[in-house]
């Protein structure tokens, strides 16, 4: 009976004890130790978070990056074909004017050959006319000075016109 | 037998009580945690707060057996 | 290796201070049948002296200082002055008063009486026990606890002020995994993410102020100051955590208990006397289990001793002994699991008290 009953003195006793253990641990203890170890765990919080950060930011960078680097290539291929559509749509163009130029140029002196040709013809007509005429005069002026002759000659036109 | 004989007869009977409790809790914890060894920490300190609740019922017997030894 | 050598080496000094230990309970009158229980209740209650041991026949033993309420007021003088007599034949005067030390309690003798008169029960009949304050040795070692407790913690604390980054340095490095156990599997699981910083210097004194009696309980050359299996010691403490959770009882907890939410009306008239009588069991399972537990450590270990001069032999030292030291070994444990479970059951009531409804 007597080993449970409290005791007053001790009761009292580890009242003040304990409360002034609580205060003093409090204020100089448990406070500042609990302190520390909550800063310096988020301290790491936040380490490991601006790291994370970081990391992803790097991989944004990259990403960026890859789509510039990307982008930058297609554009120049895209510039290249345009080039190359440009270039052969220019020599296409050229060709076909060029032929087109030529063959006016071709047409054009045909045309001219064949009118030149043409006034040559006739040129040459009247002037083989009047030849024939005037050696044609001449000769029957002499061949009809002489009366055999005449014979002879009006003889061999008629052979040569038979045989034509 | 004397008055104190009777309650050393009570206590090693509170005894009984709670050593069949405590080891009803300590075998189920034993296989909780065999079946789920990444729940140790939990399971121990859970099983370790039953155990202090059975062993307080025994004690409460332990504690009359004081009175009257 | 290093661990199991340094258990070794504990073990073993427990063991040899054990031996010192039991031998000094040897009764002083070698006529006198030796009483195991009690030896053994004397070593298990408080006292008003230290006794260290025994020196050819007679203690050696710290005087403390008896303090009593009187009517003449507070009056106080040395427990030497009782000359290590425990019977009530010693008769002290002071400040008016005459005062006889029984079984460890004072008692002022009514005035005109000249010696002790006892009834059939041997209680004393004509005399009182004023309100006794004295240092005894459970308070001497309480204040020695505390003492070091402060040593502890102040340093420290101090380490972290000292230190740049917060890095626990010295025995900041020992503390701090002991102190982040407190709040991690103690105060964070049982009062709640949000409201444990409010209660954790509480957690954390209650904690380690029961441990460190605890094991200075099983020191042996202190002999039994068995403060933590001391009722009065545990009593308090439970009346702070009783305190506290009334204090802290929100709504939701009183409704709890007042009128359990949730069941029909005859079961909540029913349930409010349990829910009542269960407020103030809480703390008294508290106190009892602290009590118990280490004062049953102490028991069986001085039982174990014991049996050497029951059976008044050396062949049974041995056996004794190693019984003892398997009880003290366990007992090792026994004092930080008893701290723990203390810390979180008071911590389980201060989460039952402030939990919100859901």
């Amino acid at each position: 009976m007597d080993l449970i009953t409290p005791g007053f003195g001790l009761v009292f006793w580890t009242a003040v004890t304990f409360i002034f253990l609580l205060v003093i641990l409090r204020k100089f203890a448990w406070n500042p130790i609990l302190g520390a170890v909550s800063d310096r765990e988020e301290g790491i919080k936040t380490a490991l978070a601006s790291a994370e950060n970081a990391r992803k930011e790097m991989e944004n960078l990259t990403a960026d990056n890859d789509r510039i680097l990307k982008e930058a290539r297609a554009e120049r291929q895209a510039m290249l074909k345009e080039a190359r559509e440009l270039k052969s749509n220019m020599i296409e163009t050229a060709k076909t004017e060029a032929k087109e130029e030529a063959n006016k140029l071709v047409a054009q002196a045909q045309a001219a050959i064949a009118s030149e040709k043409k006034a040559a013809i006739a040129d040459l007509k009247s002037v083989v006319a009047e030849l024939s005429i005037s050696i044609a005069e001449k000769v029957v002026r002499a061949e009809l000075s002489d009366q055999s002759k005449q014979e002879k000659l009006v003889e061999s036109m008629l052979e040569n016109a038979t045989l034509n | 037998m004397t008055i104190t004989g009777i309650a050393a007869i009570g206590a090693g009977l509170a005894a009984i009580g709670a050593g069949v409790g405590i080891g009803k809790i300590g075998g189920s914890a034993m296989d909780a945690m065999a079946r789920q060894p990444e729940m140790h920490g939990k399971i121990q300190s859970s099983a370790l707060i039953l155990a202090a609740f059975v062993e307080a019922v025994a004690l409460f017997g332990v504690v009359v057996a004081f009175l009257q030894g | 290796m290093n661990t199991f050598r340094t258990v070794l080496f504990t073990t073993l000094f427990l063991a040899l201070s054990f031996i010192g230990f039991a031998t000094d309970k040897e009764p002083s009158k070698d006529d006198a049948p030796f009483d195991p229980k009690a030896m053994i209740l004397h070593h298990v209650k408080d006292a008003h002296e230290f006794h260290l041991w025994d020196w050819k026949g007679s203690p050696v033993s710290l005087s403390l200082p008896i303090i009593v309420w009187t009517d003449n007021g507070l009056t106080s003088f040395s427990s030497s002055e009782f000359h290590h007599d425990d019977e009530g034949q010693t008769i002290v005067e002071a400040n008016g008063g005459r005062f006889v030390k029984l079984h460890e309690k004072i008692y002022q003798l009514d005035s005109g009486a000249t010696a002790v008169a006892y009834d059939a029960e041997h209680h004393p009949t004509n005399a009182n026990k004023p309100l006794d304050f004295s240092i005894t040795r459970n308070v001497f070692m309480m204040w020695v606890s505390v003492a070091l407790l402060l040593f502890i913690f102040l340093t420290t604390a101090r380490s972290y002020k000292n230190s740049k980054d917060g890095v626990p340095t010295g025995i900041a490095g020992f503390m701090e995994p002991l102190i982040i156990f407190v709040r991690d599997e103690i105060g964070k699981p049982m009062i709640g993410e949000h409201k444990y910083k409010r209660y954790m210097p509480y957690l954390l004194t209650i904690f380690f102020f029961i441990w460190i009696n605890n094991i200075f309980g099983l020191i042996p050359i202190l002999n039994g100051a068995n403060l933590s299996g001391n009722i009065a010691f545990t009593f308090t403490l439970a009346v702070f955590t009783f305190i506290i959770t009334t204090f802290s009882g929100n709504k939701n907890y009183w409704k709890h208990i007042f009128w359990m939410p949730g069941v029909p009306v005859p079961m909540k008239l029913f349930l409010m006397p349990i829910e009542i009588i269960g407020m103030f069991v809480k703390p008294i399972s508290l106190m009892i289990r602290l009590f118990a537990n280490i004062t049953a450590g102490h028991v069986i270990i001085l039982a174990l001793m014991s049996l050497i001069f029951v059976f008044k032999s050396v062949a049974i030292a041995p056996v004794s002994v190693a019984f003892s030291l398997f009880i003290t070994v366990i007992e090792i444990i026994v004092t930080a699991i008893q701290a723990y479970i203390f810390t979180i059951l008071s911590a389980l009531y201060f989460g039952m008290a402030t939990e919100e409804e859901h």
